[in-house]
């Protein structure tokens, strides 16, 4: 058995090992795939990519840890998201308040972190007494409930419009080199404004130091709780653990790491609106965590970024790649429309495409039920059939 | 006074009330039986102490302080330390992390250690398998780890809900002299048992439930020779 930890403990390092090469060495192959745009577009990708990864990190506190169900997550990522819209551009000018306000990014990510934990708190105060599918289901509701505020309070949002325009990043200094394309020069009053390499090192840096802290988390004694919370509450109010406090804890620092990811999100898109954060967004994030191992850091990130590469990679640019292909080997016929209602190659696989999500999401539930890297916990749940 | 004392407590579930009117006490060093048939309201008195249901009438106080308000969590704190019904451990956890849970309300490392290795002391078996998921012991071994994941807390009190179900006689056996040994080593007890012969010969004194009342009491020995208790609970 202390094998087996031992085990889990070593492939995380690897996989660790493995994602920071990935990470730094990601800039130079992108500029090599696509040298047209210096591989601007990919950065781009790869920055959103980190938004998700962000939201998987912080949903996994509170389902894989503490063992809550979540289904509402995108409600915090929204909340993270419009503080940052609304304290960084000029919306509260047309607003009631006659006054635009443009905090810099770097307070706000702190700022949003305090409104999305604190709205934790408050969504969880009265709903954590709940357990499992009821918790589940007034999650779900405040998921709805936030966007739907978002939108409606549209003197203050612009409701279905959202909020745009908002601020960039700037920073004193920046040092541009040859892995942008540019000679090596030091830039002052720098804007991270379309600038896609900006916004993939802040990224890194912003997750590089959520893990740090959510592993930290998850080894301290509040780490414990949570999992004792998660095995068996009853015993956990036994051992002396404050349930309350606990789960309070989970849901507080799961949003706050999702206002972080939305402080990012609306300051790379410069658009924010209430679309933006459907139950959709909520049933992917959970996707990330479950697939990618419940309870598991590395294998929550390597989830995430799996299956954002499906979701806006794979299966965005599938209706282009199978016309290709079906030209290539001879199958050209496939991609005329033809009689019998037949709309052509692309169409079709168009219209298939959440068909296609969902066979590989199935596909990998029955190869790995476990997740991709699973925590030790699920292992043993999985291979032994050891439950309560 | 003594070290834990129960007055007039009246618990319900629900409308359903399971305790009417329990009165007893626990005093420092003794081993203190709860003996009556299924239903009786053992189960529920641990409960009511510990915290985990809270009672409508009467008082618990403890150590000469009064905590009928004081939730399940701080009780532990205090010193009032159990296995619960049915164990209840951490089924997918690792022996040593199920202990360490234990320790939860402590801060004073070297004591955890120094209680740690009493623990071991007492249940070699532990220490072999302390790598081990605890869901896969043995019935026995997850009785040990039961009572020594409540030693963790250090408790002033030991609480233990029906520590020989479900295990063969040779092993109830040494569940019992475990028992009097850890309270030979100064910690008091409050054992509940449907074991009741064992029950008493171990306990100083004892408590005999029925539905929900205190229906007699005296030393284990008293109740151990008395005839209807013999009638009732020994089957003789």
């Amino acid at each position: 058995m202390i094998r087996l930890r031992n085990v889990t403990r070593d492939r995380n390092q690897l996989v660790y090992l493995i994602l920071i090469v990935g990470v730094l060495l990601f800039p130079v192959l992108a500029g090599f795939v696509s040298p047209g745009d210096s591989g601007n577009y990919l950065l781009g990708q790869a920055a959103d990519a980190g938004v998700y990864v962000l939201l998987a990190i912080g949903l996994n506190v509170v389902v894989g840890f503490a063992g809550l169900l979540d289904l509402g997550y995108a409600a915090f990522f929204a909340i993270g998201a419009y503080t940052y819209a609304l304290l960084a551009s000029g919306q509260l000018n047309s607003s009631p308040l006659h006054h635009a306000i443009h905090l810099p990014f770097w307070i706000l990510l702190f700022v949003a972190v305090i409104v999305a934990a604190t709205a934790g708190v408050i969504l969880g105060a009265p709903t954590l007494r709940l357990r499992g599918d009821y918790l589940a289901i007034v999650t779900l509701g405040f998921g709805e409930i936030v966007p739907k505020l978002f939108l409606n309070l549209s003197q203050w949002t612009s409701g279905v419009n959202g909020v745009s325009a908002l601020d960039y990043p700037s920073l004193p200094i920046w040092i541009e080199g040859p892995w942008v394309g540019s000679s090596l020069s030091i830039v002052r009053g720098f804007s991270f404004a379309f600038n896609s390499m900006a916004y993939y090192w802040l990224m890194a840096i912003l997750v590089l130091i959520v893990v740090i802290l959510v592993s930290n988390l998850q080894r301290s004694r509040l780490g414990r709780a949570w999992g004792a919370v998660r095995e068996d509450e009853l015993a956990a109010d036994a051992m002396g653990i404050n349930t309350v406090t606990t789960k309070l804890l989970a849901f507080s620092i799961g949003a706050a790491t999702s206002g972080f990811a939305g402080v990012f999100y609306g300051s790379k898109l410069s658009l924010v609106s209430p679309e933006n954060f459907s139950f959709v967004v909520s049933v992917t994030i959970l996707v990330m965590v479950v697939l990618g191992g419940m309870g598991n850091i590395p294998g929550v990130i390597v989830g995430a970024l799996a299956i954002y590469y499906v979701l806006f990679n794979v299966l965005t640019n599938l209706p282009a790649n199978a016309k290709g292909i079906a030209n290539a080997v001879g199958l050209g016929f496939l991609n005329r429309p033809a009689a019998g209602g037949w709309p052509g190659l692309e169409q079709e696989v168009q219209r298939l495409n959440f068909l296609i999500f969902g066979l590989i999401l199935i596909s990998i539930m029955l190869l790995r039920p476990q997740g991709l890297l699973p925590s030790r916990v699920r292992k043993e749940e999985l291979e032994k059939g050891v439950a309560e | 006074m003594a070290l834990l004392e129960l007055e007039g407590i009246e618990t319900y579930y629900g409308r359903v009330r399971a305790l009417n009117g329990i009165s007893l006490s626990v005093d420092t060093g003794e081993v203190v039986a709860l003996i009556g048939s299924n239903g009786a309201g053992k189960t529920t008195t641990l409960r009511t102490i510990s915290g985990l249901q809270h009672p409508a009438r009467g008082s618990i106080s403890f150590a000469g302080q009064v905590i009928t308000g004081v939730s399940a969590a701080r009780r532990v704190g205090l010193g009032i330390g159990q296995s619960p019904e049915g164990r209840r451990l951490f089924g997918r956890m690792s022996v040593l992390d199920n202990l360490v849970l234990g320790s939860y309300t402590r801060r004073d490392r070297a004591g955890i250690q120094r209680d740690m290795d009493r623990v071991f002391e007492l249940f070699p078996r532990l220490k072999e398998r302390s790598g081990q998921i605890s869901g896969t012991l043995s019935g026995g071994e997850q009785q040990m780890l039961a009572i020594g994941r409540a030693l963790m807390s250090q408790p002033k009190i030991l609480m233990l809900d029906e520590p020989s179900l479900g295990l063969a006689p040779i092993l109830q056996e040494t569940i019992f002299s475990i028992i009097a040994e850890i309270n030979g080593q100064g910690t008091p007890i409050l054992l509940v048992e449907q074991n009741a012969l064992k029950a008493l010969e171990v306990a100083d004194r004892a408590y005999v439930l029925e539905t929900g009342t205190i229906v007699k009491e005296g030393t284990g020995e008293e109740l151990l020779h008395s005839e209807d208790v013999a009638k009732a609970y020994l089957g003789m």
